[in-house]
């Protein structure tokens, strides 16, 4: 049988632990829009208020065969597979930046389907793997 | 059990354990190091600044464990009063604080090259950047409280609040959407990275561990030590 005051303490410091955490989660709750370091397309079209003004990031996938290099800008589409924007962007691109990966560039929205980047974050996945297995998974795709 | 901890056979122990450690880890540290720069592949994306990947990862987990381990001692600290628990605690906090500075420093310098910037404020970094203020606190709560009751007793308070941000920083990948990848390495199913690379780091995990290890005995002595000077026969 624990003593009393073992007791007393332990009990006190289960209620303060659960009040903070209840608390950071019900701040978490309420910061949640803001937490998120990038929108996707479907919170764009989803959102009724944009404020065109204001900086925002968009992130998701480059769609594949519609990155276009000419040498003023680079388009191309960011999609999350539900729905697509159009970007279009002028300056360097990370070296991970590739058709099929993922992508978050930072600007202002013009409209719902077109964004004016000024930088580009390359967003790599989780997988790792040598390159030789690659190429062979490649190879047996075909 | 306990014995051991009151015991003056604890320096012998710590002695031992401190000598057989210095025997195998520079031999391991060597192997670990060149798994990791040379002999372990290139990615297929990244190319060789993967290799960052190899003390950035077993930096964060020892980061995120030795916090957990401080809150969870704390608890105990705060419930049943044993003092030697935070001469451990003591000896966890500058461990803890290196390795999440160094999982930070390489992280940002891994990201330059891959995601194309060296910071983002994304809720992953930020967590991790909230516990460095977490073990900056512990130690200045420690530090500059001389009433040791009351320091201790805030401390303890300090880790338990810390302890949730633990969940915070492990799923802010899985919740938000991040700049920083998902895990690579998971609990239950597979891991999306491969064994050529997995066994490596690994390898270097434990090589930090270890030295993780020789750093805490060494601390664990000089703590001891400084209560001893003080003439307190027992912890």
């Amino acid at each position: 049988m624990l003593p009393k005051k073992v007791k007393k303490r332990a009990s006190l410091l289960a209620i303060f632990l659960s009040i903070s955490a209840i608390s950071i989660f019900l701040i978490l709750n309420a910061l949640n829009k803001n937490i998120l370091y990038f929108k996707s397309p479907s919170d764009i079209r989803s959102n009724q208020n944009i404020d065109f003004d204001k900086k925002i990031r968009v992130g998701g996938m480059v769609k594949k065969n519609t990155l276009k290099i000419n040498n003023q800008e680079i388009r191309f589409i960011i999609t999350d597979f539900k729905n697509e924007i159009r970007v279009s962007f002028q300056g360097t691109v990370p070296n991970l930046f590739a058709e099929g990966k993922g992508v978050v560039a930072e600007g202002k929205l013009q409209d719902k389907k077109f964004f004016i980047a000024d930088r580009i974050l390359a967003k790599h996945d989780e997988n790792y793997m040598p390159p030789e297995l690659k190429n062979l998974m490649r190879e047996n795709a075909k | 059990m306990f014995n051991v901890f009151y015991n003056s056979n604890i320096f012998a122990w710590i002695e031992k354990i401190i000598s057989f450690i210095n025997s195998i880890f520079f031999v391991l540290l060597i192997i670990g190091l060149s798994f990791a720069l040379i002999l372990s592949p290139p990615d297929y994306l990244q190319g060789d600044s993967v290799r960052i990947m190899y003390v950035h990862v077993p930096a964060a987990w020892i980061g995120l464990a030795s916090f957990t381990c401080i809150a969870f001692l704390s608890i105990s600290y705060f419930i049943f009063k044993i003092k030697n628990l935070i001469l451990i605690i003591k000896s966890i906090l500058p461990i803890g604080l290196m390795f999440t500075c160094i999982a930070i420093v390489t992280g940002s310098i891994w990201g330059q090259p891959t995601w194309g910037t060296f910071w983002a404020w994304d809720a992953r970094i930020t967590s991790m950047v909230i516990l460095v203020l977490f073990y900056i606190l512990l130690i200045a709560s420690q530090k500059l409280i001389l009433d040791e009751d009351k320091a201790n007793k805030i401390s303890s308070i300090i880790a338990v609040v810390g302890l949730i941000n633990i969940p915070i920083i492990k799923y802010s990948v899985e919740w938000w959407n991040t700049l920083h990848q998902p895990a690579s390495i998971k609990i239950t199913g597979t891991s999306t990275i491969h064994s050529s690379m997995l066994m490596p780091l690994l390898l270097m995990f434990l090589v930090l561990i270890l030295y993780c290890a020789l750093i805490f005995l060494m601390k664990y002595k000089t703590e001891i030590i400084r209560i001893k000077k003080k003439n307190l026969k027992r912890l």
